[in-house]
């Protein structure tokens, strides 16, 4: 895990750092006295995990994790047991360390982020279609919300743990299942034409016995579906 | 009057003799820094500021073992949140007691 130690005390920045190098997952990037300087890094880096001092000149923990969009998982580090409950109002704030910081103290935490962390792609996964605003779908691709023009989708497929879901202009991979997609999707537009394929109606080109012809993707039919889809196209 | 020790430190070092002294040298250099903005700004009774010196020093007070000192700062520091410096002078006789300690290792 790439973390960072921001506190404007040289002695807890020594400390920290000397208390990663018993746990090998973690991979001290830099330290920073300064808040500012911590957030500059990070719009330019990448991270894991963030030590936060919460007591710091100008510019406090709590300011910063504020300020910072989509923070990494923090641990506050702090010689005042009075925030706490303050600190658990974030979800991104996985610990509370009160200074001195044992070892022992220090090992219960990381172990905490890991949890955390193992936790998050089951989480994402429930969350990473949940955000649909009228025409749009959000979908969660390596930390960022894409947003998808629903009636621009002409074909989603299922593969494994993932689904592909086809646009006009761009394909996307998502790890997701199509049950949870098609919840998503608005039903007069979207039908479901076979246990992989999830299809736009409006997109249809032709039909023949047992496959669509959509765009220039021929996706087959099942016999369950088959009643389904010719009931909601405009059959002459 | 308890005694500052190195346990902490030595704890935290692992038997890295490096790691002891770089963090004693730290220590050296920024407790005196610390005390002289806060011997400032309680000079100045700029209060609010000086609960924010001895939220620091405090640190240095639990790193050195200083457990019953550390509970007077942390009071001290309210205190000084309060507006009042009841404790003041408790409190820097720590400083002294730290000082010392430093000055001989």
């Amino acid at each position: 895990m790439n973390c960072i130690i921001i506190d404007d005390e040289a002695t807890a920045r020594l400390i920290i750092r000397q208390l990663c190098t018993n746990v090998p997952i973690l991979n001290v990037l830099a330290e920073f006295s300064n808040a500012m300087e911590a957030i500059k890094y990070l719009n330019q880096n990448e991270v894991d995990l963030i030590f936060l001092d919460i007591h710091m000149p100008d510019f406090t923990g709590f300011d910063f994790v504020d300020t910072i969009k989509n923070p990494p998982k923090v641990l506050l580090t702090t010689s005042d047991t009075k925030c706490a409950i303050q600190a658990f109002g974030y979800n991104c704030i996985v610990d509370y360390l009160v200074k001195p910081i044992t070892l022992q103290r220090f090992q219960k935490a990381i172990d905490k982020v890991v949890a955390k962390k193992l936790s998050a792609p089951a989480e994402a996964l429930s969350n990473q279609l949940e955000a649909t605003s009228g025409n749009d779908l959000f979908i969660n691709i390596d930390r960022r919300l894409i947003k998808v023009d629903i009636p621009s989708i002409y074909l989603v497929e299922a593969k494994g743990d993932y689904i592909h879901i086809k646009t006009e202009d761009k394909n996307y991979t998502v790890h997701s299942t199509l049950k949870k997609i098609e919840e998503k999707l608005p039903t007069n537009l979207f039908v479901r034409i076979h246990r992989s394929y999830i299809i736009n109606i409006n997109k249809i080109i032709d039909i023949e016995d047992n496959s669509v012809l959509i765009k220039k993707d021929i996706i087959p039919v099942s016999r369950s579906n088959r009643p389904e889809l010719m009931k909601r196209i405009n059959l002459l | 009057m308890e005694k500052p020790n190195l346990s902490y430190i030595e704890s935290m070092s692992g038997g890295d003799k490096a790691f002891k002294q770089k963090l004693i040298d730290i220590i050296k250099t920024e407790f005196p820094q610390e005390k002289v903005i806060y011997f400032k700004n309680i000079k100045a009774n700029n209060y609010k500021e000086a609960a924010e010196n001895v939220h620091k020093l405090k640190h240095k007070i639990s790193i050195l073992g200083l457990i019953k000192s550390y509970d007077l700062a942390v009071e001290f520091e309210h205190n000084l949140i309060d507006g009042n410096s009841n404790s003041k002078k408790d409190f820097e006789f720590i400083l002294q007691n730290i000082t010392n300690f430093l000055e001989i290792l």
